[in-house]
């Protein structure tokens, strides 16, 4: 078999059939964008689970002097001998496993840290922070209200936040968005599997002369069905890089460029290149997979062998 | 080198069988006629000689092979073995003379050096020498039937078919046409042509088989085209 003419056969029927191709390699490659990118968000929720659950469950923040105008901080700041107590009445709660106390001090520098690019940054100092105690819980999904109850309304208790719901809001719109990535992804790869039947459906017939001697001739199936199926690859392979070309810049924009300033999480909570470049092998083996596949399935009733 | 057992053809959607069963056989080197109205079922015979379409009954054999049997992916080794001619020539109007006779050879696969060898020597048999490099589009009729016979015979088949090869060609042109074909077969080469020429089939005194609406009516040795024309 000579590859090179194999080659050049496919080029041809590219270049004839150009525009049908630009189109089929677009749509290829918003689908496998959409596709990667419904993939990324499922791996940037898996990551904030990762880091921020099981770290903590329950956050109760400490009253401060400027707290003294909240209900319930009547009486300003937390004194020594209540966070004392505190500290004592959580550890000793069955529901809780770990309790870990954050000072006004530990909260500015991670605070500092957070936003180190950032102006806010200069313009508070520790005072404006609060203290706060982070427990963990021995079992997440049932304590919660317990130890919650125990501890609201107590003197120089501010506030207690279950940590939890606060990122299922977080992990709920993320999932949102995931739901709808896949929806138009799916709806992406139909059009992409009509348009690759077209493509094929017009080069088969633009090349029926050629074909039809080959068949008379004694050209080996294979080598009749190549060009077509290297034309499908090819829109495929390309499709697959533009979407990749796209995953790489949406994170480098989204994520490192905007998500990383507005939203002070740690570092480890976002996904980095290794998941980006994960997923362009995915996508990418997904993209030739479905045209070689739709080319080679339109082979069999559109060109006779 | 051919041989029909019982063969009958009955297309999908037609109630007449366009061959019923019919039995021939052709030997190797023979040059057969195969004459007849249009729809006798000439075609449909060359068809199942080519495994284009497949007998509903009986048996097709070329080469001592049932071709009924033969699997898919060998049929190409089958048509490897068959030349074919059309009446419309079917040549590549974007390839030169040359290129269209080495088609054949490169889709099979061969060597290059071998193309290179080959393709010349048979545009020189078919009488084509010194326009190797004409397109198609600049030939006479004649000349692009002596390209589709050259490209027919490049890969040295054992069977040439050719289906009314004369039918778009003035008397002249075609008696040339029907030499080349007569130099072939006396290569050895086993020739079946489907024709409608009066003229050609009682000028060369060939066997001639007559299908009449599927049915074999006539197979003749040296035989004339028809009783009543």
């Amino acid at each position: 078999m000579r590859i090179s003419l194999v080659v050049s056969e496919a080029a041809t029927g590219l270049r004839r059939n150009l525009t049908m191709t630009v189109a089929a390699v677009l749509v290829i490659s918003i689908a496998l964008a959409l596709l990667g990118t419904a993939n990324l968000i499922r791996q940037q929720i898996n990551e904030m689970q990762k880091f921020w659950l099981g770290k903590v469950e329950v956050s109760l923040f400490l009253c401060r002097d400027i707290d003294s105008d909240r209900a319930t901080c009547p009486d300003g700041a937390i004194t020594d001998a209540q966070r004392v107590q505190i500290q004592q009445d959580l550890q000793e709660l069955p529901q809780v496993s770990e309790v870990f106390y954050e000072s006004k001090q530990d909260a500015f520098e991670r605070f500092q840290e957070q936003f180190a690019n950032s102006e806010i940054a200069d313009n508070i100092s520790a005072e404006d922070l609060q203290e706060s105690f982070r427990a963990k819980l021995v079992d997440p999904e049932n304590d919660y209200n317990e130890v919650a109850s125990a501890f609201e309304g107590r003197p120089g208790v501010e506030n207690v936040v279950d940590m939890r719901s606060f990122f299922d809001t977080v992990f709920n719109v993320l999932n949102g968005f995931q739901v709808g990535a896949l929806g138009v992804a799916f709806v992406a790869l139909i059009a992409t599997v009509l348009l690759i039947v077209v493509v094929i459906r017009v080069a088969a017939f633009s090349r029926r002369r050629e074909t039809s001697i080959m068949r008379l001739v004694g050209a080996s199936n294979l080598y009749i069905q190549l060009p077509f199926l290297l034309e499908g690859a090819f829109a495929g392979l390309v499709g697959g890089l533009l979407a990749c070309v796209a995953l790489v810049v949406g994170k480098y924009l989204l994520i490192d460029q905007l998500f990383r300033e507005s939203f002070a999480f740690n570092e480890a909570s976002w996904i980095d290149w290794s998941h980006v470049l994960a997923t362009c092998g995915i996508v990418m083996a997904i993209g030739l997979l479905v045209s070689i596949v739709v080319s080679y399935l339109t082979l069999l009733k559109y060109l006779r062998v | 080198m051919i041989r029909l057992d019982d063969v009958t053809k009955l297309y999908p959607s037609q109630t007449r069988p366009a061959l019923d069963q019919v039995s021939l056989e052709i030997d190797k080197a023979e040059f057969v006629f195969l004459v007849g109205a249009s729809g006798s079922g000439k075609s449909t015979l060359l068809r199942l000689i080519l495994r284009e379409e497949r007998a509903t009954s009986g048996q097709v054999y070329v080469a001592g092979k049932d071709i009924a049997r033969l699997s898919n992916w060998k049929v190409p080794q089958l048509r490897r073995q068959i030349g074919t001619v059309f009446q419309d020539f079917r040549l590549l109007p974007n390839k030169t003379v040359l290129e269209n006779v080495a088609f054949a050879l490169e889709v099979t696969g061969r060597p290059s050096h071998l193309v290179a060898k080959v393709v010349p020597e048979v545009i020189e048999l078919v009488g084509l020498a010194g326009k190797e490099d004409r397109y198609p589009g600049e030939l006479s009729g004649g000349e692009q039937q002596r390209v589709a016979v050259a490209r027919a015979f490049v890969n040295r088949p054992s069977i040439l078919i050719a289906d009314e090869p004369t039918g778009n060609l003035d008397p002249h042109t075609s008696v040339g046409i029907m030499k080349l074909l007569d130099r072939i077969n006396r290569t050895g080469t086993t020739v079946v042509m489907a024709t409608h020429d009066a003229d050609i089939v009682d000028q060369m005194r060939r066997r001639v088989v007559e299908l009449e609406r599927g049915h074999l009516v006539r197979d003749q040795a040296r035989g004339v085209y028809g009783y009543a024309r």
